[in-house]
């Protein structure tokens, strides 16, 4: 790549924590930034502002599909025959409505698609390529609702676990190569995403959560709650006994 | 639904807020919710960003730059972006926002909608002033791209407009030269109001920032008067940015009885060792309280007011002294005081604040009745001297003040959106 610039692939670019993440690397360092998005217009909009903080940066956007594989992959192929990539962030996701999913097997299936197989095919398809290349972070979103099932959202929460047991087993597939695999638990964060919920007191900030996510993938490390208290919280929930958690209405 | 109170706390009210942030969305957004007003970050004292019971259309999410000309300055932004990230993107690239109030943690649109002012008026006017155009959503759905050159009516309204017309999603902003983020300072003693005009009238041609505290707890006005230039003098550090956040609301107000005449004499003191010439870097200087987050929490659960008038100049100093007289009087008094004279030009606004004279603005913990009997008499003062409150500060004013301080309100309501409305329009327009 030009002047040794950094590479970075955003997958599900207009995501408001991965685009605060984009600002962020932007304003640190002049960066090779890939915009994946299922919407080019709206992504352009996220590449825009970027190339305003940054004129230096190169910045592109491409639009694909997230789900179909052997499109997930010819687009992975394609990006990585451009050049190594040092970095890739899987960001996109959706907060279903729980009462919907339990009621609507389609909306159910479309929850679990794209907040489980759709980033783990993506993450696959790099995999296979960082590893080759014996380097490279891999950093996926998942969610503070995939360490315990809980009634109010538990396909939410089933899809975002399956992302957890994905993110082990490839850390340990790829543990001494070189690559390295996050696994990102955003605590109830302020975007798009939770807008629409009731109750938004505690929510933290975008920006908040983007500095953690940042800094984790600067120093590799393989699980991050943001913000950090999520930690301790979830440890607490994870390990309340059945009987007490049933009594929570959460 | 979800709690939200403006800088001042004078409460917490129920809203139903919908985030902005897809500025291709807003059409269909604004179009498909009852009754809402803008809200950017708050940072208005009183109930101007608020509509208790209803929609507020959250405008932080939209925080996008669009473009810069680095050759010619020309900024176009989403209207949530912050002033703070706007400085800071500008100013390494030998720009600088033009006008901005004492505080960088407002939006552009929030920036707009009371046309506010900074402490270099009298050279630059507020900031509509410096607005090429901008783009309007209204609740119909209709969309009005307006400027100084483009529908001035429509701009007219909108600058200084208070939310009421529509939302402002995009903005074209006109940007200044500066050679770095240095200002050279002096602060000046003064011991009483004749002082401080003669002070002022000296600075303005030669001076571009000019502000002043006045202790209006000690008898005669004394005060500091702090004026500055910019400077290309590099010698200096970057600031450490050391953020300090008032952890908690006390139970009382921190500033009452007791502490503010110590207080104000120790920050008379502090300030009084800075007296002469200096430089500063701007952030200090133009935004002193920004490093001390949520300061509005000393007044305690019942939060306070702001103040803040402008009247002319020929009765300025009387109106000044009689209204320091009825403070003092009462007893209560003000930590925060601030008195600034504007610049002799007219705002382009129809609702703007600014307008020839000097204003005042000051800070009370709210004590209730006694309170609100305080500015009453302030009122009195400033409806006799023809000046005007400002509404980004006021929960309280009487209507009647606000008919006579604002003359063009007929002529502004024609193009009130009829799909917004603030807690502070229903108070003072009646819907
Ligand atoms: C410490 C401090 C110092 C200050 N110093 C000064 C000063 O020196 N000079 C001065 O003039 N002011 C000053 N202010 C007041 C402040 O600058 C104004 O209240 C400003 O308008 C706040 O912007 P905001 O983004 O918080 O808007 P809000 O307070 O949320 O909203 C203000 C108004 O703007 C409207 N609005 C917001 N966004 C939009 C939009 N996109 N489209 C249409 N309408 C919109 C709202 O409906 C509301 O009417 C100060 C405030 C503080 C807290
Ligand atoms: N916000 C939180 O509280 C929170 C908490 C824990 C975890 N997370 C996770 O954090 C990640 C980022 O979320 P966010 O908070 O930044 O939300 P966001 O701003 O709403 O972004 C969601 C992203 O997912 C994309 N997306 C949604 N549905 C899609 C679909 N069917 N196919 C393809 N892309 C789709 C969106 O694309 P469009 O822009 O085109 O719609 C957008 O890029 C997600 O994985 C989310 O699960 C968020």
């Amino acid at each position: 790549m030009q002047d040794n610039k950094k590479r970075i692939v955003i997958i599900g670019a207009t995501s408001a924590i991965a685009e605060h993440c984009a600002r962020l690397w932007v304003e640190n360092t002049n960066v090779d930034l890939t915009l994946v998005a299922r919407n080019a217009e709206k992504a352009e909009r996220v590449a825009t502002d970027l190339r305003v903080r940054s004129p230096q940066s190169v910045i592109r956007v491409l639009e694909a599909n997230f789900i179909a594989p052997l499109a997930i992959q010819k687009l992975v192929d394609e990006i990585v025959a451009e050049g190594i990539v040092d970095t890739v962030l899987i960001a996109h996701g959706s907060l279903p409505d729980q009462d919907v999913c339990q009621q609507n097997l389609t909306e159910c299936n479309e929850a679990l698609t794209v907040n489980s197989i759709s980033p783990v095919l993506f993450a696959e398809a790099f995999a296979g390529h960082m590893q080759k290349a014996k380097l490279g972070t891999l950093a996926i979103i998942g969610s503070v609702a995939g360490d315990r099932g809980r009634k109010s959202n538990y396909v939410y929460g089933a899809a975002k676990g399956l992302v957890t047991r994905y993110a082990q087993g490839l850390q340990h597939r790829l543990a001494n190569t070189g690559v390295k695999v996050l696994l990102i638990k955003p605590g109830p964060t302020e975007t798009p995403m939770t807008a629409h919920l009731k109750q938004q007191g505690g929510l933290a900030k975008v920006e908040d959560v983007a500095k953690v996510i940042v800094n984790a993938i600067n120093q590799g490390k393989p699980v991050v709650y943001a913000p950090a208290k999520w930690a301790l919280i979830m440890m607490v929930i994870r390990h309340l006994p059945q009987f007490i958690f049933n009594t929570l209405d959460i | 639904m979800v709690a939200i109170s403006s800088w001042g706390r004078l409460g917490r009210f129920e809203h139903e807020v919908v985030g902005l942030s897809d500025r291709h969305q807003v059409v269909s957004q604004l179009k498909s919710n009852p009754i809402g007003i803008a809200h950017g970050m708050g940072r208005s004292y009183g109930d101007v960003c608020l509509n208790p019971n209803g929609v507020l259309w959250k405008t932080t999410g939209l925080d996008r730059f669009i473009s810069l000309d680095e050759n010619s300055g020309n900024l176009v932004c989403e209207a949530g972006v912050l002033l703070r990230d706007i400085q800071r993107l500008v100013i390494a690239r030998g720009w600088i926002l033009p006008v901005t109030p004492g505080t960088q943690l407002v939006t552009v649109g929030g920036a707009i909608a009371n046309d506010v002012h900074g402490k270099n008026h009298h050279g630059s006017g507020s900031f509509g002033d410096h607005i090429n155009s901008l783009k309007l959503i209204r609740t119909d759905g209709s969309i009005i791209v307006c400027g100084p050159n483009l529908l001035p009516d429509w701009f007219a309204a909108t600058v200084g407009g208070f939310g009421l017309t529509g939302v402002i999603t995009e903005v074209e902003i006109q940007l200044r030269r500066v050679t770095g983020p240095w200002l050279s300072t002096e602060t000046i003693a003064y011991g009483n109001l004749n002082e401080f005009f003669h002070l002022a009238d000296a600075s303005e041609a030669d001076w571009e920032h000019t502000v002043s505290w006045i202790d209006c707890v000690a008898k005669g006005g004394r005060g500091l008067f702090m004026r500055a230039n910019p400077t290309d003098s590099i010698e200096h550090q970057e600031p450490k940015s050391r953020k300090l956040t008032m952890p908690f609301v006390p139970p009382i107000s921190l500033i009452n009885k007791l502490t503010l005449q110590p207080f104000n004499t120790a920050y008379f003191n502090l300030k009084k060792r800075q007296v002469g010439r200096s430089a500063a870097h701007y952030e200090s200087f133009f935004y002193p309280l920004d490093n001390l987050l949520e300061w509005n929490r000393m007044y305690g659960p019942k939060g306070f007011y702001q103040y803040q008038c402008v009247v002319p100049r020929s009765v300025g100093h009387d109106a000044v002294q009689a209204m320091l007289k009825e403070i003092s009087r009462s007893g209560e008094g003000s930590f925060l005081a601030v008195l600034k004279t504007f610049g002799n030009r007219q705002a382009l606004g129809m609702m703007s604040f600014p307008q020839p004279g000097v204003t005042l603005a000051l800070d009370f913990p709210n004590l209730g009745e006694r309170t609100l009997k305080l500015f009453e008499r302030l009122d009195t003062i400033v409806r006799e001297a023809k000046g005007r409150i400002y509404l980004a500060k006021d929960a309280r004013m009487p209507r009647d003040l606000f008919e006579a301080g604002y003359p063009r309100l007929a002529e502004f309501l024609k193009y009130r959106d009829s799909g917004m409305s603030s807690a502070l329009s229903r108070r003072l327009i009646g819907h």
